[in-house]
């Protein structure tokens, strides 16, 4: 081969400039702290896996990415632009409903539960954003929902209503709806949680297929078969602070801290895979 | 299970599951069980039936019903010019309740106190006194304002009028009606802005849509499903409610019909007359529901998708 690739087989075109750098992050709901100072910097066209136990921050964190939260300290830059704000020699301004709108539509993310629009169809549902918020001509957004459809698989699932779907079939829907944008970051909020086990597959076989298109994909999630075999960076979070982080061989092989042993521990335990 | 309910819930639910078990079994396997007796059913059909035909006997026999006299009125100028009233009040009050529904139920949802505890003195008000209270007042609003001035508040003025002459009895009919609609129709919008999962708002904003947009694309459509039925009973009696009207000489149906019996004294075909004309409107709104609820509940699977599936 001779285009260099990462750990995990992507390709590394632009690789090493940070794509997404969280500042010392703190997220605060009233008086309880989800998590505190948190650093991370995630590379171009990578893969990284957050994992951890239930109430670590892991989901907080993505939403904070994705500005459906706001930090209460710290900041978060995606592609070098802070977000959530306006900076314009060193002070801040608050962005309008429409400028942070805007910001979002730059990052897909996918959620646990699908959250497909029930009264639109499927192709319904992944052209809204393009014609209505990014105002693109319709034929050509069609032309491109139609060639996302086909990418996962429900070619023939154009008209069907998403209650008429199986959960894997609307996730992938959902996957579809986030790319229709073109966006440059993806979040996944534990896409697999919410689907019956033989369903998981067909979902993390369509994330893999993005993985190796070198979109850069952070993902929430349980499923450690899909850290180790696709994840270029393994993050592992606890109590609100990011406990261990390295390559997945690192972290899911020879993790250093106690919290990651023991969390592995009685995950693996649970399902042997 | 009720029997009317069932066949059609259960056949629809069958034919999801892949065909007609019968067809697919041979013949002697398939059971002809005796129906249980039910003797209460046949008793019930008697007794209904004959107060059905009781009802039929005396409407046909008894001479003072009238219906030469219903017959005659039905299509009377006076009578259509009240139907027509009768329609416009019901529209207009209607399209300004569900107006100030929305604008009172946003307000009410607003992070902003002094909105939401504004919209909740507005609701408690407008539903806590009587309509008919409501609508005397309107009327004699010229008692208590005797000017209304347009201008900068507590500044100069621009224009004035007197009350009595821009506050007719139609004018004041029509306000305290949508008014008090508002007040109703607030908590109606209200619970189907609620009834939308969050996650859906959070969906919407991650595709980069902005609070209008997924307001008007995302929430509404199905706060609209949860909004139509009750919707379509407040402007069923809205229809019936503007006979309050008539306390304010305002000539619509009732108060037409009124206005003929009393010179007359043919009071109960008169009010037969009105009656039925309730009632014609009152099922051309129904249909008009129906159609509605199929529109907004399309991609859903219910109760009525699944009848219609079967009828099919």
């Amino acid at each position: 081969m001779s285009v260099p690739t990462t750990s995990n087989g992507h390709p590394t075109v632009g690789m090493d400039d940070e794509f997404l750098k969280v500042v010392k992050a703190t997220k605060r709901f009233g008086t309880t702290t989800v998590f505190e100072n948190i650093d991370l910097v995630v590379n171009r066209g990578t893969v990284s896996c957050i994992i951890g136990p239930s109430g670590a921050g892991k989901s907080t964190l993505l939403r904070c990415i994705n500005a459906l939260e706001r930090l209460s300290a710290g900041r978060i830059y995606v592609n070098g632009e802070i977000i959530g704000f306006r900076e314009h020699r060193d002070r801040h301004y608050e962005l309008t409903d429409k400028q942070a709108a805007l910001q979002r539509s730059k990052i897909g993310m996918v959620f646990q539960r699908f959250n497909l629009f029930p009264h639109m169809t499927v192709l319904e549902n992944i052209v809204e954003a393009p014609i209505r918020v990014l105002r693109q001509p319709k034929a050509e957004v069609l032309e491109r929902a139609r060639g996302l459809l086909a990418r996962v698989g429900l070619s023939d699932k154009e008209t069907s209503y998403p209650a008429h779907l199986s959960g894997g079939q609307q996730q992938r829907v959902a996957i579809a709806r986030a790319l229709a944008l073109q966006p440059e970051l993806m979040l996944f909020d534990e896409p697999t949680s919410a689907l019956d086990p033989e369903l998981c597959g067909e979902v993390l076989d369509v994330m893999k297929q993005l993985a190796h298109q070198g979109i850069t994909m952070i993902v929430v999630t349980h499923e450690m078969g899909f850290a180790r075999d696709v994840a270029d960076d393994v993050i592992f979070m606890d109590g609100g602070a990011i406990v261990e982080r390295g390559t997945p061989g690192d972290v899911l092989e020879r993790p250093v801290e106690e919290r990651t042993k023991k969390f592995l521990g009685s995950v693996l335990a649970r399902a042997p895979s | 299970m009720a029997p009317l309910l069932g066949t059609g819930l259960t056949r629809a639910l069958r034919q999801r599951h892949g065909g007609d078990p019968e067809t697919s079994t041979s013949d002697e396997w398939v059971i002809k069980a005796r129906p249980v007796p039910r003797p209460g059913r046949w008793i019930a059909t008697v007794v209904v039936g004959l107060l059905i035909a009781m009802l039929v006997h005396g409407l046909v026999t008894n001479g003072t019903f009238g219906w030469g006299t219903v017959g005659h009125y039905f299509f009377t100028s006076l009578v259509l010019s009240g139907v027509r009233l009768t329609i416009i009040l019901t529209v207009v009050s209607m399209a300004a309740g569900i107006v100030i529904g929305i604008v009172v139920a946003v307000m009410r949802m607003s992070p902003n106190p002094l909105m939401s505890n504004a919209s909740r003195l507005y609701i408690w008000f407008f539903r806590g006194t009587p309509l008919l209270v409501q609508l005397i007042f309107w009327y004699n609003i010229g008692a208590l304002y005797p000017k209304i001035s347009v201008g900068i508040p507590f500044g100069p003025s621009f224009a004035s009028f007197t009350s009595t002459h821009v506050l007719t009895s139609l004018v004041a009919a029509l306000v305290g009606l949508s008014l008090n609609e508002g007040a109703y129709m607030a908590e109606i919008i209200r619970s189907g802005i609620m009834a939308v999962d969050a996650g859906q708002i959070e969906a919407a904003r991650s595709l980069g849509m902005h609070q209008r947009l997924l307001l008007r694309r995302v929430v509404l459509p199905q706060a609209m499903r949860v909004v139509i039925p009750p919707t379509g009973n407040q402007v069923i009696t809205m229809l019936k409610t503007t006979s309050m009207c008539s306390v304010i000489a305002i000539a619509e149906l009732l108060y037409s019909v009124e206005l003929i019996y009393q010179r007359n004294f043919e009071t109960i075909p008169l009010l037969i007359v009105a009656s039925l004309w309730y009632l014609l409107m009152t099922t051309v709104l129904s249909v008009g529901q129906y159609y509605l609820e199929r529109h907004f509940g399309r991609g859903q699977i219910t109760m009525l998708s699944l009848n219609m599936q079967h009828r099919r």
